[in-house]
């Protein structure tokens, strides 16, 4: 039977505020267990939440940026469950009216198509603490600094169709949340995770079929990995007649395959209700203008304008817009060299191709998008050819240098460029050379052109290779050609 | 709604209390004339009402983001039954 | 007259004039505690006695006068219902769970009252986690009620009421989610007050029922109270519930006129079931209004009888969640030996919570669960609507609501204790108040057969000063809040 998946994402992505969503608790990563726990998020008798005006403030501006119908009354309800991680003995998050409703965003295929995935919404909650398994006498340890720490959960509808999709959607969202600031995209710190709710229907079903939902997936290879093994998994269980069990699957990324996990949530009922320690939140359209004014410009936008204003081609202006560091990084790069398009061919060439061998982030890229730049210009200036600038590039990922010019100079790639100089140069070796000279003159003007080679290196080597090979092709067709 | 020795399990373990087999009993009989009582709202047409779910109708204030909390880990967490190295500790968590 | 007698007033008016200090004042109210609270006689209405820290603050207090920063409260004694956390003082809300609950920070009430330089004797007993409406449910123990050494207080804040009924205290905080702290006050004889939802933070008082509860005084009189609501009552940005509304002087409009103020009575509050020595009682003390210039009118408010189903799904539903942080890892009573997460809080909360308390976390965990949630919660909630909408159109012709604060004066110890649907029934008159967030008081209205009973008076949102007035000025021409129990 043909199968057609469908596939759901939920992503967390912790908001880039400097205090907890309802504590004055710093949110900063890696400090000592229990060290940025306050009253509040230790969950102690008789303390009480106050909202954070900055988490609305990147919530609603999430919500600007999908396109999305913002909740102007929104409201935090109780979801309980008992977990050690998790302090009050329930999770303050929102349910039945979240800061955002249904939105959109368009995600990009490896055939260069373009796909709208609706998003159903986004509310705001609360992360939980962690729990620390290593061998405490048999015991877990609990930290609570990351409880408390703003989440929104972005769920999308169940448009997703493979993998791959999957993958290129979460890459979206990723890059939105961090084009917009509010959240710092880290995935090995957690800052963001995906859970992703699979099932299978036979092509043409309109009804879905039962579905799992794995947890917490943490990097988008992980989720392309998961997610395949899941259809592998469930497609094996359907063909031989089974059926799917709904319930909350852990991806093994070392065992390549999903697994249940001891269904602690099979007894469970969460019991929402509304939280009665906050109350609505209210806001108005001038709230919502006034965070709209101050949206960035977007992947999506930056691509067009980078097309369109910058004259870069579709496929560049994607790879260039796709990630906030590599826009960030290809943006400081023109405008240090004034130049799109040279800008792109290094970023996306030589740079590329040195991150990737090398498997370094372009954030932690040796060569600074300033440098980088600053290089690119003296190749427009002629002061060095595009040969030299790789010498240059050479050396700036081998720190061999910081200063563009000192390393020019040093490497002595500077080319001459003067045409006294040049033509100093180039009189000399006509004179040295009577006999090619009388060949050049002699010969028919159409096998003159491949003669001259002979003269430019002469000219390149008696200049010890410095000259502007452009100028002395000029110079010393100018002159010789005066001889016929 | 008369509750039976099942429901009163189910919620007991919910709420995770643990209650004895022999007061399972006077639970279901407690909670199921509580119950009878609450059910006195079902005589009232409560269509088109709007459920009040606080006393007033004040919005949400909202804090500004500073981190105003310092680290004071130590008496924070005197109370704890049982801690090490700074985290509280419980029987393993098994996931 | 014996220092025991002087009211806060008074006791804050002596201080001043030097007639004696603090140290001494606070001394002996502390032995009056060791004389009238301890031993199986004892009335049991304090469950941590904070005698040596009283005694360090009361001489801060007499230190501070004679530098010339005193406050009307500085070196005045009370106590604290053991609800309200208390940095470094044992805080348990009568419960075995907080049994060894040493708070690290204080509530903003107590932080209110230390800025004054208060002197706090210690915390009063109250049912388990402020459920119950007779002290029966604490862990510590049942409170004797001062009038009668056989009948319950009232509660949930019992302990606060026997103690400044019995003068070990000359007022206590309490607090009020159904009536725990006008039912007690009613049935001791003194003057209390709920407050409007909003008026004292929650900060630091150990909810029960997150959207019903409030801080309040206890204390003898009108003016008392008045004094305690204006250090109790604040606005307090740690609390999202507290609301930014200025605080006036409670005591500055006490003495205002009444003339043409309109008394509502709902006929609800005078069904015809009620006893009619109460019936008599409440009368006579309306009448005394009408003398001082109110008119009188009878009102409805039909939602009234279902106050106690509404309020017996809310409360136990916000309760169900507020108490599920008692867990047992970061704070509070945990069990010997758990064998795993689950056996650590079943546990530990099935022995740390008492029956009162477990009936209202399962009837509050089964009305929110699904397939329920719907036919309990959010008719509740409807409900609580009406009987919101039931005042606000009452309160558009009248001034003041009144009534019974209890059906009947205090009852037996172990009378009701066997059938919680029938202690429920002692709410009858004040759970309402919650539901709408409104301000009620109980003020002293007479005795039937030797035991204390409370006029209920209900004021429209934020009006607690002239509810204060209307107290204060009856009380200036009865004196049922002179009476004392027997003994003291």
């Amino acid at each position: 039977m043909e199968w057609e998946v469908v596939i759901g994402l939920e992503i967390h992505a912790q908001l880039a505020t400097k205090s907890k969503i309802f504590s004055g608790s710093s949110t900063a990563f890696g400090a000592e267990p229990n060290t940025q726990a306050s009253l509040v998020d230790l969950g102690l008798p008789g303390v009480l939440p106050v909202f954070n005006e900055q988490a609305l403030a990147m919530a609603v501006k999430f919500g600007c940026a999908i396109d999305a119908e913002i909740g102007k009354v929104s409201v935090f309800d109780r979801k309980n469950y008992f977990y050690p991680d998790s302090p009050k003995g329930y999770q303050t998050t929102q349910l039945h009216h979240p800061i955002v409703g249904m939105g959109h965003i368009d995600i990009t295929l490896d055939d260069g198509s373009t796909r709208r995935i609706n998003v159903t919404r986004a509310h705001l909650e609360e992360d939980a603490g962690k729990s620390l398994h290593e061998d405490f006498h048999g015991q877990s340890g609990i930290d609570l600094n990351r409880a408390g720490t703003p989440l929104i959960e972005i769920v999308s509808e169940p448009e997703i169709r493979s993998a791959k999709e999957a993958v290129a959607y979460f890459k979206k969202m990723h890059s939105i949340v961090t084009y917009l600031g509010i959240c710092d995209g880290d995935l090995s710190q957690g800052s963001m995770r995906c859970d992703c709710n699979v099932s299978l229907r036979p092509k043409g079903q309109e009804e879905f079929g039962t579905r799992t939902e794995i947890k917490n997936v943490n990097s988008f290879r992980f989720v392309e990995q998961a997610i395949n093994v899941e259809i592998e998994r469930q497609m094996d269980i359907l063909e031989d007649g089974g059926s799917i069990t709904q319930e909350t699957r852990l991806f093994d990324a070392n065992k390549m395959e999903t697994r249940s996990m001891r269904s602690k949530e099979v007894a469970n009922d969460y019991r929402y209700f509304p939280c009665p320690d906050l109350l609505p939140i209210v806001i108005d359209d001038e709230y919502i203008q006034t965070i709209r004014d101050t949206l960035p410009e977007l992947p999506d936008q930056k691509k067009q304008r980078l097309m369109d204003e910058n004259g870069l081609s579709e496929y560049d202006a994607s790879v260039l817009s796709s990630t906030r560091e590599m826009a960030d990084y290809f943006e400081a790069v023109a405008k240090a060299c004034d130049d799109y398009k040279l800008a792109a061919n290094w970023v996306m060439g030589e740079l590329s191709a040195a991150l990737n061998k090398n498997e370094v982030d372009i954030k932690n890229s040796p060569v600074k998008a300033e440098q980088l730049g600053a290089m690119i210009a003296r190749i427009k200036d002629n002061t060095i050819s595009s040969k030299g600038g790789k010498d240059v590039f050479a050396a700036l990922w081998d720190e061999k240098g910081d200063d563009v010019d000192a390393l020019i100079d040093s490497l002595g790639l500077k080319q001459v460029s003067d045409t006294g100089a040049i033509e100093a140069i180039v009189d000399e070796v006509i004179a040295n050379s009577p006999k090619q000279v009388e060949q050049y003159v002699t010969a028919e003007p159409d096998k003159r052109g491949k003669m001259i080679g002979f003269f430019v290196g002469q000219v390149m080597k008696a200049s010890k290779g410095a000259a502007n090979p452009g100028m002395v092709n000029k110079i010393l067709k100018e002159k010789l050609d005066a001889k016929c | 709604m008369a509750l039976d020795r099942s429901d009163v399990t189910n919620i007991a373990n919910l709420a995770r209390l643990a209650i004895a087999e022999d007061n399972i009993d006077q639970y279901q009989q407690e909670l199921s004339s509580i119950l009878a009582l609450v059910e006195q709202m079902n005589a009232v047409n409560t269509d088109n009402i709007q459920p009040l779910a606080h006393p007033t109708d004040a919005v949400q204030r909202l804090r500004s983001d500073q981190v105003t909390e310092v680290n004071d880990r130590e008496k924070f967490m005197a109370n704890a039954p049982a801690q090490e190295n700074g985290l509280f500790l419980v029987p393993k968590v098994v996931e | 007259m014996a220092l025991h007698n002087l009211t806060l007033a008074q006791i804050s008016k002596g201080l001043e004039a030097g007639d004696f200090t603090s140290v001494e004042i606070t001394q002996h109210f502390l032995d009056r505690i060791n004389q009238f609270d301890k031993g199986e006689n004892g009335l049991n209405s304090f469950i941590t006695i904070s005698e040596k820290q009283a005694l360090i603050d009361a001489q801060a207090a007499d230190e501070r006068r004679a530098a010339g920063n005193a406050t009307q409260w500085t070196g005045v004694p009370f106590a604290h219902k053991d609800i309200f956390c208390t940095d470094g003082t044992l805080t348990t809300c009568g419960s075995k769970m907080l049994s060894n609950f040493v708070p690290p920070y204080d509530a903003t009430v107590v932080e209110n009252m230390k800025r004054e330089g208060a002197v706090c004797l210690g915390k009063t007993n109250m049912d388990e986690f402020a459920m119950g409406s007779s002290n029966e449910s604490s862990f510590y123990g049942a409170v004797k009620n001062p009038w009668n050494n056989e009948t319950i207080p009232g509660g949930s804040s019992g302990g606060s009421a026997a103690a400044v009924a019995a003068r070990l205290v000359p007022a206590a905080t309490g607090t009020d989610t159904g009536g725990s702290i006008r039912q007690p006050s009613a049935l001791c004889g003194l003057t209390g007050l709920k407050p409007t939802y909003g008026r004292c933070s929650r900060w630091g008082m150990i909810a029960y029922a997150s959207s019903l509860d409030q801080a309040g005084p206890m204390a003898r009189t009108a003016e008392d109270a008045a004094m305690m609501l204006n250090v109790m009552a604040s606005f307090d940005e740690k609390d999202s519930t507290s609301i930014n509304q200025d605080v006036p002087d409670y005591t500055a409009t006490l003495n205002d006129d009444l003339a043409g103020k309109v008394i509502g009575l709902p006929k609800e509050f005078f069904p015809d079931s009620l006893d009619g020595e109460m019936k008599q009682t409440m009368k006579a003390a309306i009448a005394e209004f009408e003398k001082l210039g109110c008119t009188v009118k009878e009102i409805s408010l039909p939602s009234t009888d279902l106050a106690i189903p509404a309020y017996y799904v809310v409360a136990p539903a916000e309760c169900s969640a507020n108490l599920s942080r008692m867990d047992g890892v970061r704070f509070g009573h945990r069990c010997e030996d758990p064998k795993d997460v689950e056996d650590l809080y079943k546990r530990s909360r099935g022995e740390g919570f008492g029956d009162e308390v477990k009936r209202r976390i399962m009837i509050g965990t089964y009305a929110l669960s699904t397939g329920f949630y719907d036919a309990y919660y959010v008719k509740a909630q409807k409900i609580r609507r009406l009987i919101k909408n039931d005042f606000v159109k009452a309160f558009e012709e009248v001034d003041f609501i009144m009534g019974p604060v209890t059906p009947s004066p205090a009852f037996k110890i172990g009378e009701k204790s066997g059938d919680p649907v029938e202690m429920y029934m002692e709410d009858k008159f004040t759970l309402s108040c919650n539901l709408a967030g409104l301000p009620g008081m109980s003020i002293p209205a007479g005795q039937i057969n030797g035991l204390p009973v409370g006029l209920q008076i209900m004021g429209n949102y934020w009006n607690e000063a002239s509810m204060l007035n209307a107290a204060h000025k009856f009380q200036q021409v009865t004196d049922f809040h002179q009476q004392a129990p027997a003994n003291i």
